[in-house]
């Protein structure tokens, strides 16, 4: 009896293959071990190792004698992501409804915030195209910077772009990272003086027709201006409808935990579709994970520099540089930074609540950054 | 470097940041206008 089938799938592994192992153990390591988003990260690393075993049952194969079998992880990229990109924009029911956008409606001055910090988005497109990225693929790489795991997914996968898995891996490993990344890029455009800027704060109460009111004005300005972001800002503020009108508290617990957790659960294994070696293991991913943490460091940069410039022209009112940087989204890690970093430069200085409220603006955005993006292709026909 | 590309990057930079600003603009307006309704309603 030949026993030539206990190795002849070990003896077809590439050092493509092996690569990716290294990736998948790197990912589910960074997941345990140090904690970087381990919903996403861990499934996604998982799945890097699935998808690379060769003939892997999780993906369509064809084999003689059997013909073409149909593998689960392919089945949920093709339904979920590549058909409709329905688990992404699905996720942002559960984040809406997550979200409490109390603070900004209390200073909407803070909205420019958000607004400013995507800068750092269209700047890193421009080098993306310069390196000699096609432009669509270096508007997905751009929206690295929405600091927004399922915009980047979304648009990557809305523009057809052809590195997809480098994408959502550098999205969600950088979102990770800010608290290493935002501190750095922010000193860099910051003295002491400007992080220790008090900002008094005054608990505004927010009316609850306000707070029902905003989630539609925002879909419908932002539908009437980018109609390519409805899907997702739409999604996004149905959740936070489902929060604040108080009458489905039920459905709003429901989106905040287990579909934002089921979904979450299979986003990270199904994004592992797009992490097959041959995809994967090139030179263009190691620059998309570096154009990635640049678009980090470009958007809080941005967004300081903004607020600086703003205070210029409201000498009363002034609001701390580092404010700025939170508009990146990244919630709530963002705002956990300039907090610690006021308190480093002042140890009375309390910035929670206004890095809280750019944060949120950064959410809104960003998935109005992502819909920008598609709507410059979807003008240009 | 494709100069082209460059170019339409810009543009795009141009009309995203526009958009974006424009939206946020906005939508903080209307938030005032609410909260100014609300206040005087009280």
């Amino acid at each position: 009896m030949s026993l030539n089938f206990l190795w002849v799938n070990l003896l077809a592994i590439t050092p493509q293959q092996i690569v990716m192992y290294v990736v998948g153990a790197v990912l589910i390591w960074l997941a345990i071990e140090k904690g970087f988003e381990p919903a996403l990260l861990m499934p996604m690393g998982f799945g890097a190792i699935l998808v690379n075993l060769p003939l892997s049952g999780v993906m369509n194969q064809f084999s003689e004698g059997v013909g073409e079998t149909h593998g689960i992880i392919q089945w949920l990229f093709e339904v979920g992501i590549e058909a409709s990109e329905a688990m992404p924009i699905l996720l942002f029911i559960g984040i809406g409804a997550m979200i409490d956008f109390g603070p900004l409606l209390s200073n909407p001055k803070l909205f420019l915030c958000g607004a400013a910090a995507q800068g750092g988005i269209f700047l890193t497109i421009m080098i993306a195209a310069a390196l000699g990225f096609d432009l669509k693929d270096a508007a997905s790489i751009g929206i690295i910077g929405a600091a927004d795991g399922p915009t980047s997914i979304l648009v990557s996968q809305t523009l057809g772009s052809n590195y997809i898995g480098a994408i959502a891996v550098a999205a969600y490993s950088y979102m990770a990272l800010v608290p290493i990344i935002q501190p750095f890029a922010i000193k860099l455009v910051t003295t002491k003086k400007d992080r220790a800027m008090r900002m008094p704060y005054r608990a505004q109460g927010v009316s609850k027709r306000l707070r029902i009111m905003f989630p539609i004005v925002v879909s419908v300005i932002a539908g009437l201006v980018a109609p390519s972001s409805v899907a997702l800002v739409g999604f996004l503020m149905f959740g936070n409808l489902i929060r604040e009108c108080g009458v489905l508290s039920s459905l709003s617990q429901t989106a905040q935990n287990e579909l934002a957790n089921l979904i979450t659960l299979l986003l990270g294994i199904t994004i592992a579709a797009s992490m097959k070696a041959d995809q994967f293991v090139r030179w263009e991913t190691l620059m998309i994970m570096g154009l990635g943490l640049v678009a980090f460091i470009l958007d809080s940069m941005v967004g300081v520099i903004f607020v600086k410039i703003l205070n210029i022209f409201t000498p009363k009112n002034k609001i701390n540089p580092m404010v700025g940087a939170a508009g990146i989204s990244a919630f709530p890690m963002s705002s956990r930074v300039i907090e610690k970093m006021g308190q480093e430069a002042d140890s009375q200085n309390h910035l929670l609540m206004h890095a809280v409220a750019a944060n949120v603006s950064g959410q809104i955005a960003s998935v109005v950054a992502g819909g920008v993006v598609l709507q410059y292709f979807a003008n240009m026909g | 470097m494709n100069f082209d590309n460059m170019m339409a990057a810009l543009e795009m930079m141009g009309q995203g940041m526009l958009g974006i600003f424009v939206v946020l603009g906005m939508i903080a307006l209307l938030v005032c206008l609410m909260q100014k309704i609300d206040n005087r309603k009280k």
